[in-house]
């Protein structure tokens, strides 16, 4: 065998590869949509139905008309729409003014704070979940939908500091001191220089706190009693019903739920890395 | 910390001179707060946060594991009762803590092994790939990792469905001396994946590293785009071969990174929750309980005994704080804080 014969070779090997990795990624995803089309001839046999050939809508159309738990799906969407749109507001808000508060000042206790950003992030939510139960029915939240917005806020803050931080720093300081000379206030140069170079660190994380709060289960399960509270995660168990399982509806319900969750993530899934791992890439 | 410096940033002296530094120093103040006070006012409202919504929580977890704490509790209606170590006995006499601790640290074992030992695969195969193909896999790879939770679950437990599932259908296409179909059974057709524990856990080790495999490539991607070529360069002059290279350079060079990703997937999937629950159609499988659901499951579980759910709480956040200290030492040895 020739060199640029065994070259040729180890290129078609690696994309095949490649191409097998890619098939193992997105399988499971398309299956769901994929069942969420079809027949129920189709989603009910042990053959296997590559894809749908008679196309049905039938699936779709009856979890968005007759729902579940006798509401609409409507309904847990917008549930879960406002949770995680509450969550990105209060939490950003408070995230870019730590966040502002680390990247450019340098105070007593500030690597303390670090630090406990750090060990927080790790809890375990479910064991939060205990105690902020009981501190959400003594104030009166249990099964408000505020209630479960306030828990996912301080599930989501430290690694939305975590983040933002990075994008302060990236900032020079420079730019304020100018703007300062030029005789703006502080407050004023944090609106007009700092605020807009900001903002794609901003949207980068909201994106994450939206995507922790809008896939939420274990909160929304157990701070939320009556089914006009649920959202979307807690609605999906409801079809798992003791009659067996009506498949095209579960999963006409969650591709409703994934998609808007895989088109934020696409735009901002080079910050999770550089987020999560930190210094150790260089990314 | 790495930064020794205690120079104030963003406040206080500035280069300009005499008479303009008075004006800077009135406006230096935000409203009429001291330069000093500025970080700790910007503050505020995240400590608020972090302190009353997960210290405090966390504290008050801790006292409630010493607590009888039941529905008259969480009424009002009655103040709890100290119960002394009685929630831990309770908890180490039951036979489902030790199955959970087990199922809880042998499924993150077997996980994590898988995740980074496939990811890291996929993470050297896409440094390998030309630029279009790379992001081609790349897009896929982020599929699965977006899908939410609850999804993931969602869709293993109908791929492992005993009749309308395909994994049976794969099992019987491969012959039978590499899948032979369980005892007494002339196909694979019906066997059901989610009933038993060993079975469930397959099934959720599976969801498990398919969901979290593309996490580590992309990390240890771009790890291996941060080493600089006059490495392998020299290693070639040299006649090193691609094995050589990979263990002598290439894994060296990337240690930092994976023992971040190790760090950050064994707490991941101590704590799992979602997918479990989906897979075993919530807490009903008590033998097929981990830490988490057997936490969560004493807590809400009528009748309802937050202060068990808080024991095994915190037996799980103390062993999630001792790999948590490891992985701040790692981040702060990096990190310029």
């Amino acid at each position: 065998m020739t060199p640029l014969a065994r070259r040729r070779l180890g290129k078609i090997l690696l994309n095949t590869a490649g191409v097998l990795v890619f098939l193992y990624a997105v399988f499971p995803v398309y299956w769901m949509v994929a069942t969420g089309f079809k027949e129920n001839d189709q989603i009910f046999t042990t053959e296997f139905v590559p894809f749908p050939t008679h196309f049905t809508f039938d699936h779709f159309s009856r979890v968005l008309s007759e729902g579940i738990a006798n509401n609409s799906i409507w309904l847990y969407m917008r549930n879960s729409a406002i949770v995680a749109l509450g969550t990105v507001l209060i939490g950003s808000a408070f995230a870019l003014l730590s966040a502002t508060a680390i990247a450019r000042f340098r105070f007593k206790g500030r690597s303390v704070f670090l630090v406990v950003l750090l060990i927080v992030q790790m809890l375990p939510a479910e064991g939060l979940l205990i105690p902020l139960y009981m501190m959400v029915k003594r104030v009166g939240l249990g099964d408000h939908l505020l209630g479960l917005i306030v828990t996912q806020v301080a599930l989501t803050l430290p690694f939305g500091v975590w983040m933002l931080r990075t994008f302060v720093a990236a900032v020079p300081k420079s730019l304020e001191e100018a703007a300062w000379i030029d005789g703006a206030g502080r407050m004023q140069a944090f609106w007009k220089v700092l605020f807009p170079l900001v903002a794609p660190g901003l949207v980068a994380t909201s994106i994450f706190s939206f995507i922790t709060a809008w896939n939420d289960l274990v909160f929304a399960l157990y701070l939320m009693s009556g089914s006009e509270g649920y959202t979307m995660p807690v609605a999906l168990q409801y079809f798992f019903g003791q009659k067996g399982v009506d498949w095209g509806a579960i999963m006409a319900g969650s591709t409703l739920m994934t998609v808007p969750v895989v088109i934020f993530f696409l735009l901002v899934q080079r910050r999770m890395v550089s987020g999560l791992v930190a210094g150790a890439v260089k990314g | 910390m790495a930064n020794p410096t205690t120079v104030t940033r963003g406040g206080g002296s500035s280069p300009a001179p005499g008479h303009r530094r008075k004006k800077n120093a009135a406006r230096a103040r935000a409203g009429g707060l001291p330069a000093w006070s500025i970080p700790y006012v910007l503050l505020v409202p995240g400590l608020l946060v972090i302190a009353g919504l997960l210290l405090y929580p966390m504290f008050q977890l801790a006292v409630m594991a010493f607590q009888k704490v039941g529905l008259a509790q969480i009424r009002g209606t009655r103040p709890a009762e100290w119960v002394g170590l009685q929630n831990f006995e309770n908890v180490l006499a039951n036979d489902i803590f030790w199955s959970a601790l087990r199922n809880t640290v042998v499924f993150a074992f077997v996980a994590v092994s898988l995740t980074l030992i496939v990811g890291t695969a996929v993470g050297v195969l896409l440094h390998k790939l030309g630029k279009k193909m790379s992001l081609f896999v790349v897009i896929g790879c982020m599929f699965a990792w977006a899908v939410p939770p609850v999804a993931q679950g969602v869709i293993w437990r109908s791929l492992f469905d005993a009749e309308a599932g395909i994994v049976n259908w794969a099992l019987d296409l491969l012959p039978d001396w590499l899948a032979a179909p369980p005892d007494g059974q002339a196909s694979w057709a019906g066997t059901p994946w989610l009933n038993d524990v060993l079975p469930l856990y397959i099934a959720l080790v599976v969801c498990v590293v398919w969901a979290g495999f593309p996490f580590i490539a992309v990390s240890v991607l771009a790890g291996l785009k941060g080493i600089p070529n006059e490495l392998y360069e020299a290693a070639r002059v040299d006649g090193s071969g691609p094995w050589r290279t990979f263990t002598k350079i290439t894994l060296p060079m990337l240690k930092p990174v994976f023992a971040v990703l190790t760090i950050l997937s064994i707490i991941w999937d101590f704590k799992i929750f979602s997918q479990l629950y989906v897979l075993m159609n919530g807490p009903t499988n008590r033998e097929g309980f981990n830490l988490s659901m057997y936490a969560v499951a004493e807590a809400f579980k009528p009748p309802q005994k937050l202060g068990t759910g808080a024991a095994i709480s915190v037996v799980l956040t103390i062993i999630l704080l001792i790999i948590t200290v490891v992985y701040v030492r790692q981040i702060v040895k990096q990190e310029e804080m």
